[in-house]
C-alpha cells in the first residue's frame, strides 16, 4: 500500500549552510512529446483536443493482435536532437519492452530503449547568467511512447488521492517521446539549481530551434524529473570526484524552468537537514508543490523496478546509415548559443542589450526585420517599444502578438526606412506605429491617410523659422550672443509651427544661420 | 450430393463453382450441415456463423452471376483459428477471459479470405492462447480427433485440424508457434504449413510468443494447402516483422510435384530412439519413396536441437509473459471484482481477473516468463536461450548446405487420450520436440500424412522443412510424396476414418 | 537455483495474478520441474554466440508521419467493462508515483 505523506514541513537546513557540508550532484531527466502528425507505432492523429478516445486504434489502444510500425519522423527526430546534443549515434539499436502494469498502459509495457539508445555521449554547453558556460554532460535519447491520460473521479482535488475510480482516455497513449538523460551534473557547486534552470532553458531552446516539439512545460509537452543526492564536501576542491556520490531522490511534477530551479534548491536543504542530523535519505520518488514550495514523499523507489527488458519482437532493429545521419546533420540549424554570439558580433548590441531582446523574446523578429533591410539598432528600437509595451499589457508574448495585429517584420523594416529615407522623423514614426497596431494599414499607408510626412520645402520652413525668430527676438538675441543652446527653444517653436513635419535638425541649422552662428 | 460435396477437396470444389455446378451457398450451406451432424462429437468450432457464412456465399454467387472476375477460391468456406480477430465475430482465444468479446478490426489473414470470397464458416476451437499441444487447454472443452473421440485431435489448433479431418470445411487457418499447425496435421491425417517467418502476416493473431508465431494454411490435400497459402501470403504494411517480397510459387510447386534431382536430408537428432514405431516405420518407407521418385537422401546433424525445447519453453513464456499483460481488465474482457475486498483498487480487480479468466497452462507459462526475464535471471535465462537459437539458426543452415529439404517424422507418438498427459507438462512439451526447432529458427515447414501406424492404426506424419523464403519446396516434396502415397494407398487416407455421421465411435 | 514458494508468489505480484494458496503450491512444483528441464540450456555452447531475437535480418521498418484512420469512439469503447463519459472507467488506481 503506497503511503501518502503529509504535508508537515520537514526540516531544511540553511541552503549556504548545507553547501558548506555537502556537494550536491544533480541528474535530469526531461520527456520531449514531439510535434509529429501521428503517434510513434501507429497513424492515428496526435492533434491536441480531440474528443476522448477518438483518436486511437487498435495498435494505440492495446487491442489483442495488434502490431507497432514505427513512424519514421519518430526516429529521425531522435537523431537530430542526439546531433544536436554531440551526441553518437547508434550504428544499430532495437526497442525494448519496459514491462509493468497501470491502467494508463494499453499492452502493461511501454515500448521503449534500453541499453541501446539510438543516441549516447553527448553534451550541452549551458550559459550561466554570469556569462560562464557550464557543460552539462548528456547520457543519452533515447525514442518512447506516451500512456494515455486519467481522470480521477470521487475525490474532492481531482487527484489520484482519495479518488474512486478513474477514466482514462487513450488518446494521447503513443505520442512520440525523446527521454534525454543526462550523466550526474558534478562541479556546480552552489549554482546547481541554476545550471539544473539553465539546462532546462537551454535544452528548450534548443528543441525549439529544432523544430521538433512546441515544449511547453506547462502543457507538458516538455517534463522534467530532478534528481538530487549530496556528498560530504571534500577538503580540498580536487578530491571532490573521488568522493563517493550520495542516496539519490527523484522529483516529480517540476512544471516550470522556475520549479526546477526551487526544487534542487529545495532538496539540496531537505537532503543537508537529514544528512547533517546523522539520518540517511531514503531512495524514493518525491512530488513537487509550486504553491508550496516542498517536496512530499512519494512511491519508494527501487533502483532496479524489475522491468523485465526485453528486446521487442514485433519492431526490427533501426540501424540509421550514415548517409541519413549526414544529411540530418545538415538540417540542424545552428545552435542557439552559437547563434546568439554571432547576432552579437553582428549587431552589435551589448551585453545587457542582448539578454534585453532575448529576454523580450524578439530575437527572431529582429533578425527577420535585419532581412528586410532594417538596421539592428533600428530593429531593437521598434520591437523594445511600443510592440512590446502593448503586448506585456496583454501578457502575451510579442511573437504571437504581432501576428494577430499584422505588424510583421517587413513592415518595421517599412517603417524605419521612412525615417532614414526622410519621410518621417522619430517622432512622427511613432505615430505611425500606433496607427500600424491599431490597425491602420502599412506605415506608409498610415502616414499617408494621416498625412504624416516632413516638410521638405525650406520655403516653408525659412517662412516658419522667420516667423518665431521675430516672435521670439529675446531668444534670439542669446543665440547671437553664443548661446546655442538658447537655440533649442526656438526650435521646438518653429516644430510646433509646422506640426512636427519638419526636419528638427534642418530647422536648427538654419535658425543657427540665421543668427549668425551657422 | 451434400456428403459428396464435402468429401472433395478445395480445388475440385472451386472447379465446380466456376463451372456453375455448384452454387456459393449450396456448399457452404453442405458444410452447415455436415457440422449440425457431427460436431456435436468433434466440437472442433468455437463459435459456428451461419448467417454471415451464408450471407457471403449469396455475395459471391451475386457476383459470378453479374460477371465479376473472382478469385478462383471465391466461395469456398473456410474456418478460422479463434485466435485471429475477425470482426463482427466473438473472438475467444480459447480463453474465459475474452469469453464473449468482438474485435472491432479484422487480422490482415482474414481480410484476404474476405477479399478472395471465401465465406468463413466460423471460429475454431484451440488450446487457450495457443498455448498446448492437444487442445485440452481451452477453456470451453477440447475438440476430438475424428479418427478416435476419445483422442485429441493435436493442439493448439486442435480446432483446425479437427474441422478439416471430420469434413466439416475443406480449409482453415492455423497458427503455429511450436507446431500448432503441423502436429495436428500429423495426428489426424490432414496437412498443414507453417509457413517462413514473416511470410504471414500477424497483424490480428493474438500473439502468444511474437517471434516465433506464423498463422498457416490447413486442408486435406498439398495442392489445397498451396492454394491457401497464396492467399494469405506476401507483405502487409501494418507489420513490421513482414517480409517484403513476392509469394514463392507454391501453388505451381504443388502441380510440379516433383522430386527428381532433389537431395532430402535426414535429422538424426529427430528420428530413432523416442519415436513411436509405427510413426518410425511409416516415416522410413516415405523417405524410401521419394528416393524412388528420384531423390537422393543424406543424413543430416544438427547436434543443437538437443537445446531447441529448452530454449524454446524459455522464449516462448518469456515473451508471452509479455504479450498477455494486455488482459486486465480495463479496457476489454472479463472483469471480475477480488472475493472479500471492499472497494477494490485496479490493481486488485487486475489480479483477480487474471486469475480467473486465465487457466493453468497459461498461468504456468505466464510465471515462467516473468521468472526467466526478471532481473539476475535474464542472462542465464532468457538471454541464453537467444543465444540456443542461433546456435540452431545455424544448424540449420549448415544442413541445408548440403539438402535441400530436411525431413523427420513431425511428431514422436500418434494421437495420445485425452487425458493422458495433462498432469505432466513437461511430457506434454516432450511432443513438440520435431516441430519447435523450425520456429525458433524461422524456417518453414509442412506435415502431410505417411500412413496409419502399425500398433494402433492411428495416422501418423512426416515433416518437410525448407530454407526461409523457399516455402515452394515443401510443396514440391510434399505434393511428389503425396501422390507417391496416393498410389500405394489406392484413395486418400482420410476415406478410412470413421464416418461419424453415424454418431459417437467407441 | 530452486525456486521457493515465496518466490513464486513474487513472480505472481509482478505478473499481476491473484494465485490462491492451492495454485501456489500445484505451480511450485511444476514450475520447479520445468525449470530443471529448461535450465538444459546452460549446457549449450554458447561462448562467442550473439543471442538472436528476430529470425529475419530485417532493419529500418518504418513508416511515414501520415495520419490514417482511427476507431470511432464507440468502436474503441466497444469491449470496456465499464465507460463514463466516453472514457474507460477503471477501479480506484493506486498512486504510482
Amino acid at each position: 500500500m503506497t503511503t501518502h505523506a503529509t504535508r508537515e514541513p520537514e526540516t531544511l537546513m540553511g541552503y549556504d549552510e548545507a553547501l558548506t557540508h555537502f556537494d550536491p550532484v544533480m541528474g535530469l531527466e526531461v520527456h520531449v512529446e514531439l510535434g509529429t502528425a501521428t503517434k510513434m507505432f501507429c497513424g492515428c492523429s496526435t492533434t491536441f483536443g480531440a474528443a476522448p478516445n477518438t483518436q486511437t486504434c487498435p495498435v494505440c489502444l492495446g487491442l489483442p493482435g495488434a502490431l507497432p510500425v514505427v513512424n519514421e519522423i519518430g526516429v529521425e527526430s531522435a537523431i537530430r536532437i542526439g546531433l544536436a546534443l554531440n551526441c553518437e549515434i547508434a550504428t544499430w539499436c532495437r526497442f525494448a519492452r519496459k514491462n509493468y502494469f497501470y491502467p494508463d498502459m494499453p499492452k502493461n509495457f511501454q515500448t521503449s530503449q534500453y541499453d541501446e539508445p539510438i543516441a549516447y555521449e553527448g553534451y550541452l554547453d549551458v550559459d550561466l547568467d554570469d556569462g560562464t558556460t557550464f557543460r552539462v554532460p548528456i547520457e543519452r535519447a533515447h525514442m518512447e511512447e506516451d500512456t494515455g491520460k486519467s481522470l480521477h473521479v470521487g475525490g474532492a482535488t481531482g487527484r489520484i488521492q482519495g479518488a474512486d475510480h478513474s477514466l482514462v482516455d487513450y488518446n494521447r497513449a503513443g505520442i512520440p517521446l525523446i527521454e534525454i538523460v543526462t550523466k550526474p551534473i558534478t562541479g556546480a557547486g552552489e549554482r546547481a539549481p541554476e545550471v539544473a534552470r539553465a539546462y532546462a532553458t537551454a535544452l528548450r531552446d534548443l528543441l525549439k530551434a529544432l523544430d521538433v516539439s512546441d515544449v511547453k512545460m506547462e502543457q507538458g509537452s516538455m517534463r522534467a524529473d530532478v534528481n538530487l543526492s549530496l556528498r560530504p564536501r571534500a577538503a580540498d576542491a580536487q578530491d571532490q570526484d573521488a568522493v563517493p556520490l550520495g542516496t539519490r531522490t527523484e522529483t516529480k511534477n517540476v512544471n516550470s524552468f522556475r520549479s526546477v530551479e526551487r526544487a534542487v534548491r529545495h532538496e539540496v536543504m531537505r537532503h543537508g537537514a537529514i544528512l547533517h542530523g546523522g539520518g540517511s535519505i531514503l531512495q524514493e520518488t518525491r512530488h513537487w508543490h509550486e504553491d508550496t514550495g516542498l517536496t512530499t514523499s512519494g512511491r519508494e523507489k527501487s533502483d532496479a523496478e524489475d522491468y523485465r527488458y526485453f528486446p521487442e519482437p514485433d519492431l526490427v532493429p533501426v540501424a540509421p546509415t550514415r548517409e541519413l545521419v549526414e544529411a540530418l546533420r545538415a538540417t540542424l540549424p545552428e545552435p542557439p548559443a552559437e547563434r546568439r554570439k554571432r547576432l552579437l558580433a553582428d549587431w552589435g548590441y551589448s551585453d545587457l542589450e542582448m539578454r534585453d531582446v532575448q529576454n523580450a523574446g524578439v530575437v527572431e523578429l529582429i533578425e527577420a526585420t535585419v532581412s528586410a533591410g532594417g538596421s539592428p539598432a533600428g530593429a531593437r528600437k521598434w520591437w523594445m517599444g511600443e510592440p512590446s509595451r502593448r503586448a506585456n499589457g496583454q501578457a502575451q508574448d510579442v511573437a504571437s502578438y504581432a501576428a494577430e495585429v499584422g505588424l510583421t517584420p517587413a513592415l518595421v523594416a517599412e517603417l524605419e526606412g521612412l525615417v532614414t529615407g526622410g519621410r518621417l522623423n522619430d517622432q512622427l514614426a511613432r505615430q505611425v506605429m500606433d496607427g500600424v497596431l491599431d490597425g491602420e494599414g502599412t506605415p506608409t499607408a498610415v502616414a499617408d491617410a494621416r498625412g504624416l510626412e516632413l516638410v521638405k520645402d525650406d520655403g516653408a520652413l525659412e517662412a516658419a523659422v522667420d516667423a518665431v525668430i521675430a516672435a521670439n527676438e529675446g531668444v534670439a538675441d542669446k543665440v547671437r550672443d553664443g548661446k546655442l543652446q538658447a537655440a533649442g527653444a526656438l526650435i521646438g517653436l518653429v516644430m510646433k509651427q509646422m506640426k512636427g513635419q519638419a526636419d528638427a535638425a534642418r530647422a536648427r541649422e538654419m535658425i543657427l544661420a540665421k543668427l549668425g552662428q551657422g | 450430393m451434400t456428403t459428396d460435396l464435402t468429401r472433395r477437396s478445395a480445388a475440385e470444389m472451386a472447379s465446380l463453382l466456376s463451372t456453375r455446378e455448384v452454387s456459393a451457398v449450396e456448399l457452404t450451406q453442405a458444410h452447415l450441415d455436415r457440422t449440425d451432424a457431427v460436431d456435436a462429437l468433434v466440437h472442433s468450432y468455437l463459435h459456428v456463423d451461419h448467417e454471415g457464412a451464408l450471407a457471403q456465399a449469396r455475395a459471391v454467387d451475386q457476383r459470378r452471376a453479374a460477371g465479376d472476375d473472382l478469385h478462383p477460391l471465391a466461395g469456398v468456406p473456410i474456418a478460422v483459428k479463434d485466435i485471429l480477430t475477425t470482426k463482427g465475430l466473438p473472438t475467444t482465444c480459447g480463453s474465459r477471459i475474452l469469453e464473449g468479446w468482438v474485435p472491432p478490426y479484422d487480422a490482415t489473414v482474414v481480410t484476404r479470405l474476405r477479399e478472395a470470397g471465401m465465406p468463413i464458416l466460423g471460429k475454431t476451437n484451440l488450446d487457450e492462447f495457443a498455448m498446448g499441444s492437444s487442445t485440452e487447454h481451452s477453456a470451453y472443452g477440447p475438440s476430438r480427433n475424428p479418427w478416435d473421440l476419445e483422442r485429441i485431435p493435436g493442439g493448439s489448433g486442435g480446432g483446425s485440424s479437427s474441422v478439416i479431418a471430420s469434413f466439416q470445411a475443406p480449409l482453415a487457418i492455423g497458427t503455429d508457434t511450436g507446431g500448432s499447425i503441423r502436429q495436428p496435421a500429423a495426428v489426424t491425417g490432414t496437412v498443414g504449413t507453417k509457413p517462413t517467418y514473416g511470410s504471414v502476416s500477424r497483424y490480428g493473431l493474438v500473439a502468444l510468443a511474437s517471434s516465433l508465431d506464423q498463422a498457416g494454411p490447413c486442408a486435406r490435400t498439398v495442392l489445397d494447402t498451396a492454394l491457401l497459402h497464396a492467399v494469405i501470403a506476401g507483405h502487409d504494411q501494418l507489420d513490421s516483422t513482414s517480409i517484403d517480397a513476392p509469394v514463392p510459387a507454391v501453388v505451381e510447386a504443388a502441380l510440379r510435384a516433383d522430386v527428381s534431382g532433389m537431395t532430402v536430408g535426414v535429422i538424426r537428432q529427430l528420428t530413432g530412439e523416442g519415436y513411436q514405431a509405427g510413426v518410425q516405420t511409416r516415416f522410413d518407407e516415405a523417405v524410401a519413396l521419394l528416393v524412388e521418385r528420384g531423390a537422393k537422401v543424406v543424413e543430416v546433424d544438427c547436434p543443437n536441437f538437443d537445446y531447441a525445447l529448452a530454449a524454446y519453453y524459455l522464449i516462448l513464456p518469456s515473451e508471452a509473459s509479455s504479450n498477455l499483460a494486455k488482459f486486465d481488465a480495463m479496457r476489454y474482457g472479463l472483469r471480475v471484482p477480488p472475493a472479500e475486498v471492499d472497494d477494490p483498487s485496479a490493481e486488485q480487480v487486475m489480479a483477480a481477473s487474471r486469475d480467473a479468466g486465465f487457466g493453468d497452462e497459461v498461468k504456468r507459462r505466464i510465471i515462467l516468463g516473468t521468472y526467466a526475464l526478471s532481473s539476475g535471471y535474464y542472462d542465464a535465462y532468457y538471454g541464453q536461450a537467444q543465444k540456443v537459437r542461433r546456435l540452431i539458426a545455424d544448424d540449420f543452415s549448415r544442413a541445408f548446405a548440403s539438402a535441400d529439404v530436411l525431413l523427420s517424422p513431425t511428431a514422436p507418438t500418434t494421437a495420445f487420450r485425452l487425458g493422458e498427459k495433462l498432469d505432466d507438462p513437461m511430457a506434454m512439451y516432450r511432443g513438440d520436440v520435431a516441430t519447435i526447432p523450425a520456429n525458433l529458427a524461422g524456417v518453414p515447414g509442412m506435415s502431410l500424412p505417411s500412413g496409419l501406424s502399425d500398433e494402433d492404426g492411428l495416422p501418423t506424419g512426416i515433416q518437410i522443412l525448407a530454407p526461409a523464403t523457399q516455402d515452394d519446396r515443401l510443396y514440391a516434396v510434399g505434393a511428389a510424396l503425396e501422390a507417391a502415397l496416393l498410389e500405394r494407398w489406392g484413395a486418400p487416407l482420410l476415406t478410412r476414418a470413421p464416418d461419424l455421421s453415424q454418431g459417437a465411435v467407441t | 537455483m530452486a525456486l521457493t514458494r515465496d518466490d513464486v508468489a513474487h513472480l505472481a505480484s509482478l505478473a499481476r495474478i491473484d494465485l490462491s494458496n492451492d495454485e501456489l503450491d500445484r505451480m511450485l512444483g511444476e514450475l520447479s520441474v520445468i525449470l530443471d528441464s529448461v535450465a538444459q540450456v546452460q549446457q549449450a555452447p554458447t561462448e562467442g554466440v550473439e543471442p538472436m531475437s528476430h529470425p529475419l535480418p530485417l532493419t529500418n521498418v518504418t513508416r511515414p508521419d501520415v495520419p490514417r484512420p482511427s476507431l470511432t469512439a464507440a468502436e474503441a469503447l466497444s469491449g470496456a467493462p465499464a465507460q463514463e463519459q466516453q472514457r474507460f472507467s477503471v477501479p480506484r488506481i493506486l498512486d504510482l508515483d
